[in-house]
Parts: structure tokens; sequence; C-alpha cells
């Protein structure tokens, strides 16, 4: 192989480059955010795992039922029923947006624009 | 030997069985699906109208628009080409142009008329409306997602009584106090009356009704024999905003 020298160096050089990201950042992976859940509630409309996973296609359904259907009240798998409404219902147990919404929404870089027209807090907007 | 073949498959089999039995066995282990349904208090109706008396409306009173637009978040903006309207004072010649004409009643010339969304039996605005945002439900009312609108106008083009407004800013920024029981709007959204939907699904009249203290304004079903409006129309001659067109309105004003 001709000039295998500088074509080792060079491969070298270009796989420490390319997985420079890799291993500058090893260890230093930012830590998950800790949210701030209701301490006086223990139970969600639905269990926690499904509300953590897909409390934006059940947020999605409510509005189509509501807007859509006329149907405000919600009951869940085990009976208990709920008014379809963010700021009435949702934000009555996780009362800080900031503290529950927000940090995980920052952490993912997902930027939902729920509260452009919901109201976070009752009576100010 | 040919026995124990034999037991094998036949294990085999029910094995198979219960594999493909455990998924339905486990849906039905999962209980109830979650359902969705309108509150046992909300007021049903086929097709909600509104009779306003003209003559119990009183000129200087504003209480019908302080509280739909304080109930509903509707920001106050001074500048004519951007304000916010849901309900709103018209003088006749401008609420009825075709109906004008020259020595009109002194009493109706320069009388503030109320006028809000008509809800329309066929209205123009959900024809054109790309998106579906605006939709007529099941019991008249003309309704609006504002999840879905776009803000492109054609409903406010399409609208012969001007019921409609956009919001080229954030209305938050023109809100003092806001009502938690109904959002705000973002910029770049249309809004418009929504016969307050929202109320009557927890089986309240609408809010320009409940304050009117003359009770000028008066809601019900219209087909429904017994109620109010069906009433007053049995008995009294009522004109509607600009009938020619064929949106058929749904707003009635006993003059």
């Amino acid at each position: 192989m001709y000039d295998s020298g500088k074509i080792i160096a060079g491969l070298v050089i270009f796989i420490i480059l390319i997985t420079f990201p890799f291993w500058y950042n090893h260890g230093k992976a930012s830590i998950a955010p800790d949210r701030v859940l209701p301490k006086d509630q223990k139970e969600c409309v639905e269990e926690i795992s499904y509300m953590t996973s897909s409390h934006m296609q059940l947020l999605n359904d409510w509005r189509t039922s509501v807007v859509r259907d006329t149907n405000r009240i919600y009951k869940n798998k085990k009976g208990k029923t709920f008014s379809m409404s963010l700021t009435n219902t949702c934000l009555d147990c996780h009362s800080s947006k900031a503290d529950f919404c927000d940090k995980c929404h920052n952490y993912l870089a997902v930027v939902p624009y729920c509260w452009e027209c919901h109201l976070t807090e009752k009576g100010n907007p | 030997m040919e026995s124990s073949r034999r037991k094998f498959l036949k294990i085999a089999g029910l094995s198979v069985l219960g594999l493909g039995a455990k998924p339905v066995i486990e849906s039905f282990a999962q209980g109830i699906e979650p359902t969705y349904s309108t509150d046992k208090k909300a007021l049903k109706g086929k097709k909600w109208a509104m009779v306003i008396d003209v003559d119990k409306c009183k000129d200087d009173c504003e209480d019908c628009i302080a509280a739909c637009h304080r109930g509903h978040n509707v920001p106050k903006i001074d500048n004519v080409k951007h304000e916010i309207k849901w309900i709103w004072h018209e003088e006749f010649k401008n609420a009825f142009p075709a109906q004008e004409y020259d020595n009109l009643a002194e009493r109706l010339e320069h009388k503030p008329f109320m006028v809000l969304c008509n809800h329309c039996t066929n209205p123009p605005c959900v024809r054109v409306c790309p998106t579906k945002a605006t939709f007529k439900r099941e019991d008249g009312i003309v309704l609006m997602d504002f999840h879905r609108c776009i803000g492109c106008r054609f409903c406010m083009a399409a609208c012969p009584y001007g019921s409609r407004s956009f919001n080229w800013f954030d209305p938050r920024k023109y809100l003092e106090v806001t009502s938690p029981d109904f959002p705000t709007r973002s910029k770049g959204v249309v809004e418009k009356c929504n016969f307050c939907a929202e109320r009557l699904a927890i089986g309240k009249i609408p809010l320009c009704v409940e304050a009117c203290k003359e009770e000028a304004l008066v809601f019900g079903d219209l087909e429904d024999p017994n109620s109010p409006v069906k009433k007053i129309l049995k008995e009294r001659y009522a004109i509607r905003r600009k009938p020619s067109l064929g949106t058929g309105p749904n707003i009635f004003y006993v003059i």
C-alpha cells in the first residue's frame, strides 16, 4: 500500500473527530427533570405511566370530544368522572405549570402552544 | 410411542389455543373503556335562536356586551380596524341596510340595535372554511374550533353581518382580568359569538341573556313549541338581518 502512514494517520484523525461528541460528553448526560407531583393527590385521570407517555393524545381526544361532540364529561376506566378542562381540571392538581409541564417540555425541547390560549392561572392572563 | 405422540399433539393444540385466548381474556380483564358523555344538566335543543325585543332594550345600557366580553375574554381594542366583537351596537341603517327608508320611525332611527352572530341556518362562513374550523352543530350553533383556525379570514369575507373578528395582536395584552371559564385566543385566529356553547353544556343560558335586566334578549329552541322564543314569535312580527341573502339568520328583532 502506498502512503500507508498518511492514510492510517488520516483515518485515525477522522475517527477521532467524528466520535468527538461521544467521548467529549461521556458521562455528562444532563439529568432528567424532577417533576413536582401534587402532594394531596395520588391518582391522575388515568394511570401515571399512561399519562406520562400519552397525555397529549388524551388531551387531543378531550379537545375533539368537547368542541366537536359536545361531550364534556370523561369517565375513566375505574369509573371516576372528570370535567374535560385543561385549566379547570388538570391545573387544579398540577397547580404550577412551571414546575410540572415546563420542566419536561423544556428538557425535551417541545413547545406545545396550549398556553397561548388556555389560561394557567385563574384570574390573570 | 403412538400414545405419547398423540398426547404431545393434544397438549400442543391446547397450548396454541391458550396463547390465542390470552389477548382476548386480557382485554376483558382491563375492565371498562373510558367513555365520553354530556352533563346531565346540559340544555338540549334542535335549533337555538334569540329574539331581541327592541323596545325593551335601553339605549345607554351595555350590560350584555360587558357580560359577554368579560366571560369570553374578549379584549377591548379601541382601534376599529383591530377591535374584537362578539356582541355590539349597530344603528338601524347599518343593521338592516335593505330595509332602511326615509322617514323611518324616530324611535328606531338612532336606536342602538344589539347585533351578534346570527347562527345562520345556512351559514356561508362554514361553507368557505378550508379547515372545517367553523362548523354547524346539530343544535344549530355555528361554532368555531380555534385550534383548527389558520387565520385565512375567508369566513370574515363570507359573513354578511361582520360577526367575525381577527386577532391582529396577542389579545392577552389587552385583557386586564381573565375569566378562567373560557380560554383566550391567540394571535392570527378569527373569533365570534359561540352562543355560549360552554354554558349550555352545563345547563346555563347565554351570558348576554342572563345579564339583560330588561329581559330584552330571549333565548330558546325554535323547534320547541313551548320555548320562550317560539311563544314571542307566534304573536309578534319580527325582522331579521339581510334575509334576502338566504343565510337564514336565527336572531329575530321584534320592533
